[in-house]
């Protein structure tokens, strides 16, 4: 029997935004427990909150980036529940009335362009964090992200496999970060999703019954829960079971999902409109000037790449798929005016060093423009191929220049017609019988003494000089 | 007046008077607030309207600003009064309880706006007042820590929920209160008491350090001695503040002009309604022979049917209660405040502290809040009631599009007995007719004193104003008070 799985994502990004959305504690991460907490965002007796201009803007800016329709009327709604973390005991968010809803984004998997449809976008406060007490066995609480402002992006249950799930959460971060909107920090928390996953038979139009998974920090957590629970889900019906809907919580660890709550422990959270704060009114005026404030978008600059500079489809979506790795790549082929070469570098060498090193893109150790510096070393026939890839290396190590790792080396090609020629006269007299061969017609030869005249200058040696003198002392007649 | 003379009068002087004879070099504000503090030390064992006295931060202050009298700093008109606020205003350094058990030793490290607005004024502060807990309740006998007493009848209650408020002004421990009203909360115990009270329109003055009991509804304001004082009061304590979204920014009218002495063209309409069912002859009388004056004095008085008023207790009880029940949800036994001695998990540590440190009708209105905002009860309930409050405000609108005031008593019975209603909380909740409707609406009204009964009891009046027409309000209240004798009555 075959199943399709149906997924939907509810995706939490914490905003950029210098202070908090109710007050104006900081929303810097870290930091002592409890210094960076405020009467207001922790709740105390009498206070009230007022809403930070900017979350507006910064949510409108998602909004518009994924094709959202901007409310020009919204309302913010208490959630109202009792945790620890949370010290008001309820949670301000928007429920009936989002800011933003009804968009989209169009995203391209291995089977081609794929839309799925964004429900809504909606703006909220964060909680704090519970810790157990290391000395006690108590718990202790930390107010710190209590009020960071963060948006809710709920999707339609368009999705439909792990990958389309990890490519549409992938555009997302792309977007949050090229808009600023996010630094969507996987590791700190700032950007996080919750998937809600069912199944049902292929060709069945009803959808199954679904569970929500939280817990997922990180885009392989992501793909690894849904593998596990659509699995978990299809061995349920095969055995002749059926899907509880429930909240299950992922061990990444275990790489198993657990019961957390059913339905009917579900809590009832008491929406109602939050009365100590005003509709929130997105005027024509200012949604104008949001519009007008939006940077080129990942889709766009992909084309940008694909027309201006010719770069082939698949390289420029890598590229464009984060902002900072396409920052990078624009400053370097600035520098050396070869944006075939930056790209090709881009997508050999440095991603390949970034992985091993579980290095992230925000975290390159040089400046953009010294990659532009190396490509421009060897277009100007300083350096060979060979060296480049030593010197990029070297750029990791030490984050210095190229052109400084050259002269400190000693690693400049060389172009001495008469040094060239020592070797070459060297490299025949130790190899008689691959000149035998080159001379009885065995043109592969040639490439073995090449290769050997290069390894004696340790690649130093102007390739095309080489070749040139190789020749010239092989077709030499014979004295 | 003779020095000696102000002396024996201290008690019973306005804010205004005060305020006269301090520029006059007649009194010092130390003397002014020792004279207050004696007559709490005299008085507080019957009356007990304060739940902390401040006595020695009281005189430290009075001092202060007399030197600087002194020293012959132009002040501002309440400089060197002392004055006491009520117990659910967020005071700096100074207990702030709501009354409540649950918040029996909060300190909160914040003034709100109107504290810090009348520390501008250079008003000196005596304490805290009694108050049901929460702001919760009509008569203060809901307070965990005491029960206030009428000072016109100790063995009657002064009103709730701002009864230390208005019990404090009228026994002469406090030249002026704040209080708050949600439902009433300042215009009843400010009847029962014989004293002012004025509900300001909502947004007028900025709820910021206000502990909530039902955010849309609440509002701080003034009870004081006259309607002179209140106006002041109004002038130190309306403002736009950023700290609160709903505080509206605006152009504030200085209230103090509005005082004059003249009703003439006043368009005043009587709803019907109120006049009816439930109300006790007395104060019938009471307002008609009020609505006769205002008459005299060349208003036009006519009485008109206001339909929703039925809608009005219903509608409020399951708003207020609905916001109540979140709005108190952070009393949990985490952060500060009470918390239970014995619980066993995170869950029992809730139910334990709310269960121990909520009175019984906080409790009920709660569970009453819960309810209403529960899923598949919302739209019968507090959907209901938000339409409800939509038609009223309408309603109230058509009105004042042929009124400039509306007049009606301020409650349907004068100040009954301690422990009268305690068993019935729907006879309670009745009390709140003709008050409730004007927190709904979100309009100013004031209540002051326009009579006695035959037991020489207090009957208040209710003036009615358009939103953000304090002035009218307080203009005919001025003209009612000067050709009237009511308000110059002290119970001692």
């Amino acid at each position: 029997m075959s199943y399709e799985i149906v997924i939907g994502l509810e995706i939490h990004a914490e905003l950029a935004t210098k202070s908090k959305i109710y007050c104006s504690c900081t929303t810097e991460f870290g930091g002592e427990p409890n210094t960076h907490c405020c009467p207001i965002c922790t709740g105390m007796p009498g206070v009230l909150p007022v809403l930070n201009k900017s979350v507006v803007e910064y949510a409108v800016k998602a909004g518009l980036a994924m094709n959202c329709k901007i409310s020009e009327y919204s309302k913010q709604d208490r959630k109202n529940y009792f945790y620890p973390d949370l010290p008001k005991a309820y949670q301000t968010s928007q429920y009936d009335l989002p800011l933003c809803k009804e968009g989209y984004l169009d995203i391209t998997t291995s089977d081609g362009i794929k839309r799925i449809g964004i429900t809504r976008i909606h703006i909220e406060e964060d909680a704090g964090k519970l810790m157990h007490d290391e000395w006690d066995t108590g718990t202790l609480i930390d107010y710190n992200r209590c009020g960071v402002p963060l948006i809710e992006i709920v999707t339609e249950p368009d999705i439909r496999s792990a990958e389309e799930a990890r490519v549409f959460l992938e555009n997302v971060k792309a977007i949050l970060e090229y808009t600023g909107v996010s630094d969507c920090k996987m590791q700190e928390g700032s950007l996080r999703a919750d998937v809600n996953l069912s199944i049902r038979k292929k060709g069945e139009t009803r959808f199954g019954t679904r569970t929500e998974m939280k817990n997922l920090n990180s885009f392989r957590a992501i793909v690894r829960a849904i593998e596990a629970e659509a699995q978990r889900q299809i061995d349920e019906i095969e055995n002749g079971g059926t899907i509880v809907q429930e909240t299950r919580r992922w061990d990444d660890v275990k790489g198993m999902s657990f019961s957390m709550r059913t339905k009917e422990e579900a809590h009832d959270y008491r929406y109602f409109p939050e009365p100590d704060l005003v509709p929130i009114v997105v005027s024509k005026e200012w949604l104008e000037k949001i519009k007008n404030s939006l940077p080129e978008l990942p889709q766009q600059r992909k084309q940008r790449y694909i027309e201006q500079f010719g770069l082939p489809q698949y390289d420029a979506e890598i590229i464009t798929s984060s902002k900072h790795l396409a920052d990078f790549f624009e400053k370097a082929q600035e520098t050396c005016g070869n944006p075939k070469a930056i790209s090709n570098w881009i997508m050999g060498d440095l991603l390949r060093i970034l992985k091993e090193k579980g290095i992230e893109y925000s975290d390159i150790p040089f400046e953009a423009g010294m990659l532009g510096k190396l490509v421009l070393l060897i277009d100007k026939g300083t350096i060979s191929g060979t060296i480049a890839k030593k010197i990029f290396q070297k750029m990791f190590e030490t984050a210095e220049d190229p052109e400084v790792i050259v002269k400190k080396e000693g690693l400049e090609v060389v172009n001495d017609e008469r040094a060239i020629l020592e070797i070459i006269q060297r490299v025949i007299m130790s190899n008689p019988q691959s000149v035998c061969d080159y001379k009885s017609g065995k043109e592969k030869a040639f490439g073995f003494l090449v290769g050997q005249a290069m390894k004696e200058s340790r690649g130093k040696a102007n390739p095309q000089l080489i070749n040139k003198l190789l020749k010239q002392e092989l077709d030499k007649p014979e004295q | 007046m003779e020095r000696q003379d102000c002396k024996v009068n201290i008690l019973n002087m306005t804010a205004h008077q005060l305020s006269d004879l301090i520029k006059r070099k007649k009194i010092s504000a130390v003397e002014i607030t020792k004279n207050i503090i004696d007559n709490i030390e005299k008085r507080e064992e019957q009356i007990n309207a304060y739940i902390t006295i401040a006595k020695e931060q009281a005189l430290k202050q009075a001092e202060e600003v007399q030197k600087k009298i002194d020293e012959g700093c132009e002040l501002p008109p309440l400089a060197g009064i002392p004055a006491a606020i009520k117990d659910n205003i967020c005071t700096k350094d100074m207990l702030t309880t709501c009354g409540s058990k649950m918040l029996y030793n909060f300190v909160p490290p914040y003034d709100a706006t109107v504290v810090e607005n009348l520390k501008k004024q250079e008003v000196v502060f005596l304490g805290k007042l009694n108050m049901d807990e929460f702001a919760m309740g009509s008569t203060t006998e809901n307070s965990y820590f005491k029960k206030t007493a009428n000072p016109w009848d100790i063995t009657r209650v002064p009103g709730g929920s701002s009864g230390g408020s208005a019990a404090a002004v009228a026994a002469g421990e406090a030249v002026f209160a704040l209080g708050s009203d949600t439902g009433g909360s300042i215009r009843q115990p400010a009847s029962f008491c014989g004293v002012v009270g004025m509900k300001p329109t909502y947004g007028a003055v900025s709820r910021f350090g206000l502990v909530a009991f039902a955010s849309s509804l609440d509002q701080i304001g003034p009870i004081t001695k006259d309607v002179t004082d209140c106006a002041l009061v109004l002038n130190a304590i309306c403002g736009h503040d950023p700290m609160d979204s709903t505080s509206l920014d605006m152009e504030y009218p200085d209230y103090s002009k509005a005082l004059v002495n003249d009703v003439k063209g006043l368009r005043i309409g009587i709803p019907k309604e109120y006049m009816s069912d439930g109300l006790n002859d007395e104060i019938k009388e009471a307002i008609l022979s009020a609505s006769k004056i205002y008459e005299k004095l060349g208003a036009t008085i006519e009485e008109f049917s206001f339909k929703m008023s039925e809608y009005a207790i219903p509608a409020y009880y399951l708003i207020s209660s609905a916001e109540a029940s979140s709005n108190l949800a952070r009393y949990d036994g985490i952060k500060y405040g009470y918390r239970a001695q014995k619980f066993s998990d995170l869950i029992d540590l809730y139910k334990q502290t709310r269960s121990e440190g909520f009175g019984t009708e906080v409790k009920r209105r709660i569970m009453l809040g819960t309810y209403a905002l529960s899923s598949g009860y919302y739209d019968a309930y507090y959907k209901k009631a938000l339409q409800a409050r939509t038609l009223i405000w309408q309603e109230y609108n058509k009105a004042f599009e042929k009124y400039d005031v509306i007049l009606c008593p301020t409650a349907p019975t004068v100040a009954y007995k301690i422990g009268e209603k305690t068993d019935n909380p729907l006879e309670m909740y009745l009390g709140d007719i003709y008050t409730v409707s004007v927190n709904i609406a979100g309009l100013p009204a004031i209540s002051l004193p326009c009579g006695f009964n035959s037991e020489n009891l207090p009957i208040g009046m209710q003036l009615i104003g358009k939103a953000f027409d304090e002035c009218t309000l307080i203009r005919a209240g001025y003209t009612f008070e000067k050709n009237t004798d009511f308000t110059n009555k002290t119970p001692f």
